[in-house]
């Protein structure tokens, strides 16, 4: 009997134990957010977001040319990212015993562990060498080589979840097959791998170490990608890291900004998943 | 009335790899008639229905020997496409399979659109006419641009239904249609087959013995791989020729 | 047409990893013919007297990794299993939500948040504490940094225990439930029924899951560079400031001035890339072993 009470006592000391794991692991969650809305958001201003920065010592100006550099190294990344990562993602479910849909899948997770510092090491030597400059450009070659990775995984789960039928009963109407791929199956893939896509720019968005060795960062506004560019990430790894106190102001705000990007493309890649929720009934 | 053969194998043997699914049939279909194929499961009659559109070959080594006639002409013949046969050859399976991303309207015009770009009016006609004949046209008229996921399970199997038949195929296969359905969605469907047979010529595997004898006007039984017998169906469920389907359809196994 | 366009974005993956190797073999190309091997060996990481090795900067990797370990894996499997076992059905989903949130944050966000809100906490609180109770093991003696080893390897844990707790909540939740009611029906309380059941059942999955946040810890750059205090030395103390190769990366190459300079740079990131292939490839080794597993458990 007496042991029998100390088991159950060890079981609910345990329990304890992780429901104490559970507090610790959201904890910095919490801080973290807070810590942003109120360090950051003080600093935030029409000017923050139209200006470019003004030169260390004096007060004022914005960020406005590392949104801008961010949305240019990005949205470029993604013109590229995306469409290779889908075309690989299907050609894995379409031909699933192919040599090469094996050797690609496995290459993919080896990829998409590889660390992004790496990526822009590779980038550095193969562009920025190179060409002798540093560029957005060679920062959005190398968003999207860790993209590319992530939605060719998301994207070949979610066509083999299209169930097989709806294959078999298009090319039964006489689909040719690329068709029956891209009408039928991709289409009805679609809105998850939107959500897929979504969260890989939201991921490579927040990138800050292969831009270090390609886009470099800039104090200018610049709309030219093939030169040096400003990005959220790197203002905010500059300004944290420098020694003044406006700066420190500045890194908070920026970092606020980046997050809150990040969360909205998060946001908005969950409510695409729920309207295909929806859809399936 | 003028009987003309419409689909006939001849020698017809599938494969998977090495594994033989089917084993040298040969029947004929003739036009304007519904054709049962039985048999325990795994005795090779969807196999069989699967080789008769081309659509074995889609399986994973899948592959065939022998021939298939479709009015007279070689279906696996090397001019001929897959995909234009198929449009002569419609096919019906198991489950419903409604494509989820389009309305009612767009399912029925699928086989259409992807024949060509037809005129607006030219389609609302076409899928009027096939909703009808698959008796869908009074449930869905006032809905045909909502979700096809929409419909119950039997309103999709008919929905399935008028696809196939808005591309006006000669051949209709049915692949145990009603297998997931409730007897009321059944029975509509059974009515369905028995009216297009008008039109059509129709061939149905099916497990269940009471709806072959209901709907059918021949019957072939398969067993293990083989085509054991094939006769009118009265015929075949009266005074069997052979044992094996004897014993098959008073129920003594499978 | 379809499948040529198909077959091209495939090999996407394949001829950018070949690049990628290709290219910083070359990159490293005069620093491994300098050094060879002796680089892994060699302590002085000086590039004014162009004098390179990576010995300080692979231990210091190594050690804030493992440090990160030790703190993540029991937290994340402690969570792991709460939300798989224990925790009320409407928490579930949401405990998962927030902690995968975590992982959404961005590095840098992490390092400017360690560097103004957790370093002066674990200096003013932690650190002392630590000092004074195990101040008579070597990890805890001398002076107190703010930025430090032990300062990374805290945010570290942070930055990889939502990897480990999500690929274990997975291997959790693939192991039968029989495993689980035949341990209780013996008359296991709860938690004997995870330790005597469950863990064995998910063991080398729940390997796999910490190898893979090992993989992250190990390539981690911003925070790690922004906390880590980029000091070339190897020291006992964990409270002293440390490197490590993501960190020298992120720091030099865009002011490396020397070719040498570059391609021992560049050696280094060959390294790190071969590191965390294996420790990679091994971990899905060991998920993929059990997600076979308990397919042909449950019967075939």
């Amino acid at each position: 009997m007496n042991r029998r009470v100390l088991r159950r006592w060890v079981s609910n000391g345990m329990v304890g134990l992780m429901i104490l794991a559970v507090i610790v692991a959201v904890l910095p969650l919490v801080f973290i957010l807070l810590n942003l809305v109120i360090k950051g958001a003080g600093s935030l201003s029409i000017a923050f977001f139209t200006r470019v920065p003004v030169p260390a010592g004096e007060t004022g100006g914005g960020v406005a040319n590392a949104i801008v550099g961010t949305l240019l190294i990005v949205g470029t990344a993604s013109l590229v990212g995306v469409p290779v990562g889908v075309g690989a993602g299907i050609y894995c479910a379409e031909y699933p015993g192919a040599r090469l849909a094996k050797l690609t899948r496995f290459l993919a997770d080896v990829m998409n562990g590889t660390p992004s510092i790496v990526v822009g090491v590779f980038a550095w030597t193969l562009i920025v060498a190179r060409v002798r400059h540093f560029s957005g450009l060679a920062g959005s070659c190398a968003l999207a080589m860790l993209m590319i990775p992530m939605v060719m995984r998301t994207t070949e789960e979610l066509i083999r979840l299209v169930p097989h039928s709806l294959r078999e009963a298009a090319l039964a109407l006489g689909y040719p097959r690329w068709r029956t791929s891209l009408a039928i199956v991709l289409r009805t893939a679609l809105p998850g791998i939107v959500t897929g896509s979504l969260l890989s720019i939201a991921r490579i968005a927040g990138e800050t170490a292969p831009l270090l060795l390609t886009a470099l960062g800039s104090q200018y506004f610049s709309l030219d990608i093939t030169q040096p560019m400003a990005a959220l990430p790197l203002t905010v790894y500059q300004y944290a890291t420098g020694p003044y106190e406006e700066w420190h102001r500045f890194a908070w705000a920026a970092a606020l900004v980046l997050i809150l990007v990040v969360l909205t493309l998060s946001l908005l890649a969950r409510l695409a998943t729920g309207r295909r929720f929806t859809l399936n009934g | 009335m003028a009987e003309t053969v419409r689909l006939a194998t001849a020698r017809l043997t599938a494969m998977y790899g090495k594994f033989t699914a089917v084993k040298d049939v040969s029947i004929t279909f003739q036009a304007n008639t519904v054709n049962a194929l039985i048999g325990p499961s795994g005795c090779g009659k969807s196999t069989f229905l699967r080789t008769l559109n081309r659509m074995h070959e889609l399986s994973e080594e899948g592959w065939i020997t022998g021939r298939v006639l479709l009015d007279g002409e070689d279906i696996y013949a090397s001019r001929v496409s897959p995909m234009q046969l198929r449009r002569r050859i419609g096919m019906v399976f198991q489950k419903p399979t409604p494509f989820p991303t389009m309305s009612v309207y767009d399912n029925v015009a699928a086989g259409l659109r992807v024949n060509g770009r037809p005129g607006r009016s030219e389609l609302d006609g076409v899928v009027e006419h096939s909703l009808k004949q698959a008796a869908l046209w009074d449930e869905v008229k006032d809905r045909l641009r909502g979700s096809a996921l929409a419909l119950s399970g039997g309103q999709q199997q008919r929905l399935c239904i008028a696809r196939t038949l808005a591309p006006r195929p000669e051949v209709i296969l049915l692949d145990e249609p009603t297998a997931s359905l409730d007897p009321g969605g059944t029975q509509r469907i059974e009515e369905l087959v028995f009216a297009l047979k008008r039109e059509f010529t129709i061939v149905i595997v099916t497990h269940n013995l009471q709806q072959a004898a209901r709907v059918s006007d021949t019957t072939s039984f398969f067993y293990m791989g083989t085509m054991v017998e094939t006769g009118a169906t009265r015929q075949l469920f009266t005074t069997p020729r052979e044992a094996r389907t004897e014993a098959y359809i008073t129920g003594r196994f499978g | 047409m379809f499948r040529v366009a198909l077959t091209i974005a495939a090999l996407a993956i394949p001829i950018l990893l070949l690049f990628l190797l290709l290219e910083l073999h070359s990159g490293a190309r005069l620093a491994i013919s300098r050094y060879g091997l002796g680089f892994v060996t060699g302590s002085t990481w000086d590039p004014v007297a162009e004098e390179f090795g990576a010995f300080p900067l692979i231990a210091g990797t190594l050690l804030s990794s493992f440090l990160a370990l030790l703190i993540a894996v029991p937290l994340s499997l402690g969570v792991a299993i709460y939300i798989t076992e224990f925790a009320p059905r409407v928490l579930r989903q949401p405990i998962a939500f927030l902690i995968e949130l975590l992982a959404a944050i961005p590095s840098v966000v992490y390092g400017l948040w360690g560097i103004y809100v957790l370093i002066p906490i674990l200096k003013k609180f932690v650190f002392p504490v630590l000092r004074s109770g195990l101040g008579f093991l070597p990890f805890f003696q001398g002076p107190i940094y703010g930025p430090s080893m032990l300062s990374a390897s805290i945010i570290l844990a942070i930055m990889i225990m939502p990897f480990i707790m999500s690929v274990a909540r997975e291997v959790l939740i693939a192991v039968p439930g029989s495993q689980r009611e035949a341990a209780l029906a013996l008359g296991a309380t709860r938690w004997e029924a995870v330790m005597s059941a469950i863990i064995p059942y998910a063991r080398s999955g729940i390997l796999g899951a910490i190898i893979l946040g090992l993989g992250r810890a190990l390539g981690e750059t911003m925070a790690v560079t922004m906390l880590i205090g980029n000091r070339n030395a190897i020291s006992a103390s964990l409270f002293a400031p440390g490197y490590t190769m993501a960190a020298v990366i992120a720091n030099e190459f865009s002011e490396a001035a020397t070719d040498l300079h570059f391609s021992a740079l560049a050696y280094v990131a060959f390294l790190l890339f071969l590191v965390t292939v294996l420790v990679n490839a091994l971990a899905r080794l060991l998920i993929w072993r059990v997600a076979r597993g308990s397919g042909g458990g449950k019967g075939l």
